[in-house]
């Protein structure tokens, strides 16, 4: 799942590639949420600027015990350098933005 | 994989019947004993305690002793310790987990979680760690969980109302695994653990305990709750040694001891007389006296005489293997050919070394292993050096009672405090155990007209048909011998007085030494014991 958009670039500072990963056990609908929180919040924030790769573990278990995940959704920020990590459906959009380091 | 992780499913299970239920072994030494069987078989036991008190070894050893012992792998989850402090911990007690994790007995999760790194954004479930679970427990087809412990969760994530609703849902989980589980808690300051898991744990609650006494510790163990299962209610000592955990357990909370009737020598027939035939097997002697009245030779004697298929144990708390053989060898006692032959083992020990528990332990291991018939401890006494009277009498009673499960006769011996020379009985210690006590025989050393003689008398027998006869006691090189007292109206004569009155009576055509005083003259400047 992976979305890429324009170089528009209004802050100069941010102007690198973000990767995410984003931890959800099935299409439950709390997993549904967190997809659609977070495409939404990247198309206002990093428009054309990020990459959301997106984990069932129910298909991949074993990727739990490799990446650590405890809490679903996990939202992993791979790129850029230092990686962070969101709990929760993403719906408190300034709690996401904080948590990785987006302003 | 599919997995059945309904939102807070709490699974309505039939009423199980009151008694036996189903219970896994935990191969842990007196806990089995202690909860008659094992933990409750596919259910979760909760164990608690302060930190350092040993609950992780105890739920690593329940998870080991499955996957080596009773064929049952187990999954562990680990949220403090790394995999190598796991490790390590295993190791000491004898097994290598990384060989165990390899050969598909065990398999190992660290879960680990850093507040700092963790931004809480909307709502979430545990279910990351459920599939965790679940795969752990699948890749190995676990039958046994450890959770060690699960409340860092709570230092981890910040709403506590989802994590107590998922701690309840993952209890309900592991039964509906039909997992045998073992969740460990932080000792809470008003409750039983610092988080409240005991609200999720309602099937078998174990306390541990560590207590510094006197600069001693000692560990102690206490099934708080046990649904469906008779268990010991009191504290148990527990200890971690090199073999895992043992616990002591007060073997049977009941006298159901079987009695023999058979009887086994003193290792000296003039003794046996005395007790009207020898001891009784599987009863315990006490054998009371002054320093130098001959206790040691007494045990010694009974502990060298076996037959040919039967083993011993000395536990000497005052001198060291050397030095008992050369003692007793003096007295014509050969104790080191015994001890080549593998029919006595002597074990020292200081009872200042270690705590009451320790001494407690390394015995119940030496005699599990060597499976003597006889056991003999010289002196009890010394361990009021580390202990006061009624965790001495604890012991003893502990002691004894194992002894006398397994048949083995037991000696102890005990002196007297130096303001009981002469009588050697009232002391501390034996009034403390002689409850406990088959048979007493008390040794007196006195001294009289410039000699120290010995006299010996059995105080009490149960069961027997003893002599009341205080009987003179000589130990010369050719061991332990009783001689019929010469007495007169005012006592009797010992030593060499009654060498001197054996020389008269033989030179008057005396027959053998009597002991009616009627018969026998007084004599004026013969030593005379008052009695």
């Amino acid at each position: 799942m992976t979305a890429a958009g324009g170089r528009q670039s209004k802050k100069p500072e941010i102007r690198c590639e973000y990767v995410f990963r984003l931890f959800v056990s099935g299409a439950t609908p709390r997993s549904q949420r967190a997809i659609d929180n977070l495409q939404t919040l990247c198309e206002v924030h990093l428009p054309g600027r990020h990459r959301i790769e997106v984990v069932d573990l129910y298909q991949s278990p074993e990727r739990a015990h490799d990446e650590q995940i405890i809490a679903i959704p996990t939202l992993l920020k791979i790129e850029p350098f230092p990686p962070r990590r969101v709990i929760g459906d993403l719906s408190q959009v300034d709690k996401v933005l904080h948590g990785l380091d987006i302003r | 994989m599919s997995l059945s992780t309904q939102e807070l499913n709490f699974p309505t299970r039939p009423l199980k019947a009151p008694l036996g239920i189903a219970q896994a072994l935990t191969g842990i030494s007196g806990l089995d004993e202690l909860t008659s069987g094992g933990l409750p078989r596919g259910r979760p036991t909760l164990l608690c305690g302060g930190a350092g008190c040993g609950k992780t070894v105890l739920g690593l050893e329940f998870l080991v002793r499955g996957a080596t012992q009773y064929g049952e792998p187990g999954a562990i989850f680990t949220f403090e310790e790394s995999i190598e402090e796991l490790a390590t911990n295993v190791a000491s007690f004898g097994f290598d987990l990384r060989r165990l994790i390899s050969q598909g007995r065990l398999a190992v999760d660290h879960v680990q979680i850093d507040r700092h790194q963790i931004e809480e954004a909307g709502d979430y479930d545990l279910e990351g760690l459920f599939i965790r679970l679940a795969h752990a427990i699948d890749s190995v087809g676990a039958k046994r969980v450890l959770l060690d412990t699960p409340e860092v969760l709570f230092a981890g994530l910040a709403n506590k109302d989802i994590l107590r609703s998922e701690l309840r849902r993952l209890l309900g989980w592991l039964k509906d695994k039909g997992v045998t589980a073992v969740i460990t808690g932080e000792r809470g300051e008003s409750s039983l653990t610092r988080n409240g898991l005991e609200e999720y744990v309602s099937d078998c609650v174990i306390l541990l305990d560590l207590r510094v006494h006197d600069q001693i510790s000692t560990r102690r163990l206490r099934v708080i709750k046990y649904r469906g299962a008779r268990h010991g209610t009191d504290e148990y000592p527990f200890l971690i040694g090199d073999k895992g955990i043992s616990v002591l357990p007060l073997s049977s909370l009941q006298l159901v001891h079987e009695a023999s009737a058979e009887r086994i020598s003193s290792g000296n027939s003039e003794l046996d007389r005395l007790l009207g035939g020898g001891y009784y097997r599987g009863s315990t002697i006490l054998v009371s006296g002054g320093s130098g009245s001959g206790k040691t030779s007494v045990g010694a004697c009974l502990a060298s005489t076996r037959m040919r298929d039967e083993r011993a144990i000395f536990f000497s708390f005052e001198e060291s293997p050397a030095q008992l053989i050369r003692n007793m060898s003096s007295i014509g006692m050969d104790l080191a050919s015994l001890v080549e032959r593998q029919q006595l083992r002597i074990i020292s020990t200081r009872p200042s070394g270690f705590g009451l528990e320790n001494h407690l332990f390394t015995m119940y291991q030496a005699i599990d292993e060597f499976k003597p018939s006889v056991v003999v401890l010289d002196p009890i006494t010394d361990f009021s050096a580390i202990g006061n009277r009624s965790e001495i009498r604890a012991m003893m009673t502990r002691l004894v009672d194992h002894l006398k499960t397994q048949g083995i006769t037991a000696l102890l011996t005990s002196a007297p405090g130096p303001a009981m020379l002469g009588e050697g009985s009232n002391t501390e210690a034996d009034a403390g155990i002689s409850s406990l006590i088959d048979t007493w025989i008390v040794l007196q050393s006195f001294e009289v007209a410039g000699e120290r003689n010995r006299a010996v008398s059995v105080r009490k027998s149960r069961g027997t048909a003893h002599s009341n006869q205080i009987r003179e006691f000589v130990i010369s090189d050719r061991g332990l011998s009783l001689i019929n007292t010469y007495r007169d109206a005012a006592g009797f004569v010992t030593g060499s007085a009654r060498e001197a009155q054996q020389r008269h009576d033989a030179a008057n055509g005396g027959g053998a030494a009597n002991n009616d005083p009627g018969k026998r003259p007084g004599r004026a400047g013969a030593a005379k014991v008052p009695l």
